[in-house]
Formats: C-alpha cells, structure tokens, sequence
C-alpha cells in the first residue's frame, strides 16, 4: 500500500504532528472531565449550591459504596443491563424477521405501509400503561416496551435496504436460475449486513428508552427504578449517580455493537 | 453449422402505468454454433432487453426464442450472462464467487469445484482465489466475472457491455483476453456494446439495430485479412476502416 517504509524527515514530522494533536484532544477531553466533577464538589461544599437538590461527587460516591455493599447497585445495573440487551436484540431479530416477510411479499409491504408510518411517527411509551395493564408489572412488560420503541424503525430502515438492493447483481443471480429463497439468502441479506447492524446501533439508545420508561411504570428494579424512587424520596444523590451510571452502561453497550461492527466488516 | 439460437419474430413491450414501452418489434435472427456475434445500436434501444429475453429472464410479448430447438421456457443452465459491471460479491472471496452458480443450481461437489479452480488456475487468478474482489484490479475483476460464467459451462455467452466500466487501455487487453478465452473454451457469444471498433474487432457478425423499438437495420458479415486473428491485430487489418465508416453511418449519431 506504501511506497516507502524509510520515512523521510518531512514525513516523520506529519506523523509527530498528527500524535501531538491527538494528545491535546485527550488530553483536553480529561481536563474538562475533572474540572466539572472538581467545581461541582466545590461549589457543593462553599454552598453556592445546594447539595441536597444538586447532589455532589463525594455523596454520589458515598451513595454507590453503601449501595455496592447490600449488591443492590448490581442488582439495579444488572437488571437494566439484561432489559435493554434482550430488547433491542429481539428488536433487531424481529423486525429483520417481518422486513424479510415484507420483502418477500409486495403486496404485504403495500398493505402494511400506511400502518408502519402511523406506528413510527407514534411515541411507543405512550403505550407504557397499556402495556402494563395488559401483561402486569414484570420484566416481561419491560422488555415489551423496549422491543416496541425499536421494532418499528428496525422494520422500516432494514426493509428499505431490503428494497434498494441493486437490480443487476439479483439479476445476476437470476441468470444462474435463482429462486426468491436463494436471491434473499446470496444477495438481499448479505449486502444488508451493514444496515442491519446500523439498526442494531440505533436500537441500542432505543430500547434504553424503552427500559427505562417501563421501569419509571412498573417500579420494582432497575436504574430506572432507582431514578424514580430517589426522587420521589428526595435522595438526589441515588438519582444522580443512577443517572451516571446509567450513561455509562449506555455507552459500554454502544461501544460492544461498534465492536461487533468491526469484527463483522472485517469478515465481509 | 448448427443453429444454437433462433429469434422468431420477437417483441417485447414493458408496461407501466405511465404506458407502454415498446422495447424490441419482431426481431428474427440465428445464431450459429460457435459464433462470435455483436450487437450494436443507439443507446435505450433494447439491446439488454434483447439478452434479457435469450437469456430467458424476460418473456417476450409475441414470437419464440429456441435455444438448440428448444424454446426458452426460463434461465437455462445452457447460457452465460456477463453484465457491465463484473458484480462480483465483496462479502465473499474469488473462489465462492467463481461457484456461486453452481451454488445455485445445486451442481456444487468436488469435481465441480476443481474444474472451477482449474478455470482460475488456467486464467491466472488461482494464486488469488481467497481474496476479496476490493483486493483485485479492474481487469482481473472482469476475469473472475468471466470465469465465474463460465463455471456453470455454458455454451452460449452473453455478453452486456462487459468493458464499458474499463478504461481504454485495460479494456483493449481484457477485451482481447477475454476473446481468447471464449475461442479456446469453443463457446458462442453475443456481445452487446457501443464501441465500433470493439465490435468489428472481435466478431464474426455485426449486427446493427435501429433506434427503439430495436429493428434489424444491416447485417454486416465481417471479413478481415489478417495472420494470428485476435482482436488487437484485427484492428490493423486494410477493411477495418471500411467495416468501421459504414457501421459508423448506419448508427447515424448526432451529437
Ligand atoms: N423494466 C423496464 N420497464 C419499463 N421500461 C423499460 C424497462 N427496462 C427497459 N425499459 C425501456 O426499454 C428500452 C430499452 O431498454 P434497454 O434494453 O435497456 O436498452 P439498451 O440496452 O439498448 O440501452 C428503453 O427505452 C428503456 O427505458
Ligand atoms: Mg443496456
């Protein structure tokens, strides 16, 4: 790919370039970190603000280490964690599984169309006490929630793809005699292996959604329990630091399907 | 010679709700056994239609199409198609494109699989046949394509603008590689393109079509005094000029 591996001087100063810049911008992004949780202590501790409405790093600590030693921390984290990992698992699975059903049948796809674009400009969690009433105040209704913020937007982006996959290369397949089952199989489904993981991504944040609205609803475990229970008590520390814990998971798991991602383009 | 395709008065119209289209008016012609034959006309004429229909993914409006006396019914394991870009699949290696029509037809074993790797060792792709297309120039792209058609065995190819996406100078060697496989593998092709020269230069027939709905307009039987007959030195050939001046007025191009 390179023409030389003996640098000359000019090149050997872009590279250093390019590692200095990179190094500022960590290094920023570190400074910023500290210096928000640093003036949020301070001003806590000077009473510039309240700390029983603002919370504070030092309390949020205390809060997670008695919280970590009962394990309900875990418990809560965990909870959430397996929510929000099923549902927009499922949410991916399934709504490949009905774009692949309405791909193979026009007339279905036609049908369904208007139904689809009524259901995705609808907000799912206004479904929430439905939902709840209908399957009771269980995981099972919160992972209910989850898969129905993310199945209809998973059906619409993974049908699109579905439907713009290039003419020529299934007429290619066809010219070798190939059925529906096979096109779907040797062309429709692979060269859609990126927009299925690109639903996946977006259902990650999703289904979040989803998890914790039903557990604001159903009120028994989770990070979400946890937010809506401290405030109801006014313990400002648990919501805040269920809240930064919370983004934390969120980001851990975006970071998985990003690793997902590379190991499978790597493959294709 | 054997008659391997025979168009029998042959229109195809595509219907759309804003009309219809009429692609192709009856069109009869033969194809002899072992033919190099190509198509050339104005742009939108139905030239892919054309193949599409020999190739039996299209169903002609009226009249019949026999592929060895027997009328296409559907794609048929007898015919090749090249299209104009090599759509060679990136998700999978050379080799898994080479079989994938044998794949579909269910003709996968191992024998199958060594005549494909003989096709790729013979044609110099079988030190590359575990790497993706992405890895592979714009040349040995359209050789895999080829072999991947050829895989199937067919004996008649078609072939739809396959350099067109090439730029000059690849697609005077692959052209003239590719003539030389098609000769040696003894197959019947029809080449559809809109280069003169690459017309005259390979084939043994030129077949000149009007501007749609697509109408014989001349049949030229193309005759050229040359050694070592390949499509490269062909074109030094003294009637090259004559063939090229009169296809170049029949096609009759405005700019
Ligand atoms: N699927 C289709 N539906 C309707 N019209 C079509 C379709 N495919 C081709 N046509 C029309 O038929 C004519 C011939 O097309 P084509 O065979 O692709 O021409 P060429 O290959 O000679 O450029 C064009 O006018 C084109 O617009
Ligand atoms: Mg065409």
């Amino acid at each position: 790919m390179y023409d030389k591996t003996d640098f000359s001087q000019e090149h050997i100063n872009y590279i250093k370039s390019h590692k200095s810049f990179k190094r500022a911008v960590s290094f920023t992004r570190i400074i910023i970190f500290i210096t928000i949780f640093f003036v949020w202590e301070i001003a806590a501790n000077l009473q510039w603000i309240d700390p029983f409405i603002m919370s504070q790093p030092s309390r949020m600590l205390k809060t997670v280490i008695t919280l970590s030693k009962d394990g309900s921390l875990f418990l809560h984290t965990g909870v959430t964690l397996y929510e929000t990992i099923v549902g927009f698992v499922l949410g991916t699975v399934l709504g490949t599984i009905i774009a692949i059903i309405l791909w193979w049948s026009n007339f279905l796809a036609k049908v369904l169309d208007p139904y689809l674009v009524v259901l995705n400009a609808l907000p799912k969690t206004a479904l929430g006490p439905v939902i709840l009433v209908w399957i009771g105040g269980t995981t099972k209704s919160i992972i209910v929630m989850a898969l129905l913020v993310s199945i209809i937007v998973t059906i619409i982006s993974v049908y699109s793809g579905f439907s713009n996959c290039d003419e020529d290369k299934i007429k290619l397949l066809k010219t070798f005699g190939a059925n529906k089952r096979q096109i779907l199989k040797l062309v429709v489904l692979p060269s859609n292996i990126p927009a299925i993981i690109s639903a996946l991504k977006i259902n990650v944040g999703l289904s979040l959604v989803g998890v914790i609205v039903g557990e604001f609803l159903v009120s028994k475990e989770g990070l979400g329990f946890l937010i809506i229970y401290g405030g109801q008590v006014f313990k400002m520390d648990m919501v805040m630091m269920s809240v930064i814990i919370l983004a934390i998971a969120a980001a851990l798991l975006y970071l998985s399907v990003l690793w997902i991602e590379k190991k499978v383009t790597k493959m294709m | 010679m054997e008659k391997i395709v025979e168009m029998q008065n042959v229109s195809m119209n595509y219907h759309s709700l804003g009309g219809e289209t009429q692609a192709i008016k009856s069109l009869s012609f033969d194809i002899l056994d072992g033919e190099f034959v190509s198509i050339v006309g104005p742009s939108g004429c139905g030239k892919s239609t054309l193949l599409s229909l020999i190739s039996g993914i299209l169903k002609p409006s009226k009249g019949r199409i026999l592929i060895k006396n027997e009328e296409v019914k559907g794609p048929s394991k007898n015919i090749g198609y090249m299209l104009q870009k090599d759509h060679l699949f990136e998700w999978r290696t050379i080799i898994k494109n080479v079989i994938i029509g044998l794949e579909i037809q269910g003709t996968l074993n191992k024998e199958t699989y060594k005549s494909a790797e003989k096709l790729l060792k013979e044609y110099g792709l079988y030190e590359f046949k575990n790497y993706y297309p992405k890895q592979l120039s714009g040349g040995m792209r359209q050789r895999a394509a080829l072999i991947r058609t050829l895989t199937a065995n067919p004996d008649l190819l078609l072939l739809d603008e396959p350099f067109s996406a090439l730029d000059y100078q690849t697609r005077l060697a692959i052209s003239e590689e590719i003539w030389l496989i098609i000769k040696k593998e003894k197959k019947t092709a029809i080449l559809v393109t809109h280069d003169i020269s690459e017309a005259i230069s390979m084939s043994d027939r030129v077949i000149v079509l009007t501007k749609r709905p697509a109408e014989i307009k001349s049949v030229y039987d193309i005759v050229l005094t040359c050694e070592n007959k390949t499509p490269i030195t062909c074109r030094e050939a003294p009637e090259f000029r004559y063939y090229f001046n009169s296809i170049w007025k029949e096609l009759d191009v405005h700019v």
